[in-house]
């Protein structure tokens, strides 16, 4: 997770905001994401995280601002300056994007295994036994049980299906990946579990990382940095266990201290 | 404050911490402010091992802290040398601090943190893997540590969530001394361990210094102070009240 980096940062977020008519969804968020960084971005309901995840990972255009990302051949690139078909490759390869509700991510008609080999085929894979190969051993890496590799994700559990979007993201290896809440509906045994599982891949395969969440315990475990935000404002940056342990602002502090205890 | 020096032979600077200032400001409690370190200053060099001394509450856990980057100094500079250059904690960019984390600054907390639910083994030898060393290699190493520090065999597999106070803190000191990092930082490693433990840690301890690592720490036992410290560091309390 920590190779040196002399490079530049891999994502790059400037003045970015995003009005709802009058309503500030986020604004003037600035930020940038090296290779292999993990960054958390926390704040209550209404705060505006899921809206800056949106317009960072390329699915809403926002008002103002941009979101530049270094292209493999092209270097830093603003993705709303790319076209439509540039916009949606970059999505398919080099970004994955796990939502909070598995059925916004997965394609619920098909098996779980074509849903891995979907994103295969997107990039140009067309050989049908290496697709069922590499597919399983995602399937394998996310601790599925391969038997039910033909059974449908809307047969599976909410846990077994946020397992299958991440094996769907991550199989085509993107350098980039944003989670919104991603454990958020599920039993606190099985977060624990897809905690580790997101930390030991993130780190293998050297993903930098976008997580939204409102568990500040999910950011502490899982986030190099951490942003948090209110009112589509952010109101303090920095390095996660400084923000929770040395908390600067006021609603940081409140944040921090009205985590209950166990 | 004062130092005294027990004479040591003296490598290059690791640390530097000039003019540093320290306080807290409790918004959500009408604002009041906590001055607790106030223009400290002080080097530590390869080899050296400082003790922070003080009564409760003169801010030996503050600076420890400050020294990692888990608080944030209002003023002042920490500089650490990271790959030959003194860099300065204070104001680096959080990716440069965390990659001063991963190679150059170690750090012994208090207490065991840890993501639930993983094997103690693979805790330990969790940062090797993170700086790409192979999992055999990770996992021996792990395992002489282990072994040394008297955790049974039988508790590698298991997730130290349930073991008793003195093996976590083991465990703790065994997840940061697993790495050979050129800094430490320890905050009562020995607190909770009995005397042969103690000794283990000490020894372990020594071991770091000798092989150059620069070392500030804050130890509440007489015995392990002597048998450590190369130098003392006595913080005062803040005096000026807000």
């Amino acid at each position: 997770m920590m190779a040196l980096r002399d490079n530049g940062p891999l994502l790059e977020v400037e003045g970015l905001t995003q009005k709802y008519g009058h309503q500030i969804g986020c604004e003037d968020v600035h930020f940038s994401l090296y290779p292999g960084e993990v960054l958390g971005i926390v704040g209550e309901s209404g705060s505006g995280k899921s809206t800056l995840l949106r317009c960072a990972s390329g699915l809403m255009q926002p008002t103002a601002g941009t979101v530049r990302f270094d292209t493999r051949v092209d270097g830093l690139q603003d993705i709303y300056a790319l076209s439509e078909a540039e916009r949606r490759m970059l999505m398919r390869t080099d970004w994955g994007i796990i939502f909070q509700n598995a059925r916004d991510g997965l394609r619920m008609n098909v098996s779980a295994g074509a849903n891995v080999g979907e994103r295969l085929m997107a990039v140009g894979e067309r050989h049908y036994g290496s697709i069922r190969d590499v597919s399983s051993e995602w399937l394998e890496k996310v601790e599925m049980d391969l038997g039910r590799m033909d059974d449908l994700p809307r047969t599976f559990s909410g846990g077994m299906q946020q397992r299958l979007q991440i094996a769907r993201n991550l199989v085509t290896k993107p350098r980039l990946v944003f989670m919104d809440e991603p454990t958020s509906g599920l039993d606190v045994s099985v977060q624990a579990r897809l905690l580790d599982l997101v930390r030991g891949l993130v780190r293998q395969l050297g993903i930098a990382c976008i997580i939204v969440t409102h568990d500040l315990g999910v950011v502490r475990l899982l986030s190099d940095r951490l942003m948090v935000m209110r009112r589509g404002r952010v109101v303090e940056q920095g390095l996660t266990d400084q923000v929770l342990d040395d908390p600067q602002h006021a609603y940081t502090q409140l944040l921090v201290s009205s985590i209950l205890p166990v | 404050m004062t130092m005294t020096d027990n004479n040591q032979n003296h490598g290059q600077d690791m640390i530097r911490v000039e003019s540093l200032m320290k306080s807290f400001t409790l918004h959500n409690q009408g604002g009041v402010t906590l001055p607790v370190l106030e223009d400290v200053s002080f080097t530590v060099a390869q080899g050296e091992c400082v003790i922070l001394a003080g009564q409760s509450g003169a801010g030996k856990s503050t600076l420890l802290r400050s020294l990692y980057a888990n608080y944030l100094p209002q003023s002042g500079q920490v500089l650490i040398r990271h790959d030959g250059e003194l860099v300065d904690l204070v104001s680096a960019a959080p990716h440069v601090v965390l990659d001063i984390r991963a190679r150059t600054l170690g750090y012994v907390s208090q207490f065991l943190r840890v993501i639930p639910r993983v094997g103690t083994i693979d805790l330990v030898a969790d940062s090797l893997l993170a700086r790409g060393i192979n999992e055999v290699a990770a996992r021996e190493k792990a395992a002489t540590l282990l072994s040394r520090l008297r955790i049974p065999e039988s508790l590698w597999s298991l997730p130290p969530a349930t073991f008793s106070g003195g093996e976590q803190q083991r465990v703790n000191i065994a997840m940061t001394l697993v790495q050979d990092y050129p800094v430490l930082l320890l905050d009562e490693p020995t607190a909770s361990l009995d005397v042969e433990n103690r000794q283990t840690v000490v020894d372990l301890i020594n071991e770091a210094r000798q092989n150059g690592s620069a070392i500030v720490g804050i130890f509440h036992d007489q015995a392990v102070r002597e048998a450590v410290g190369t130098r003392t560091y006595e913080l005062q309390p803040a005096r000026s009240a807000a």
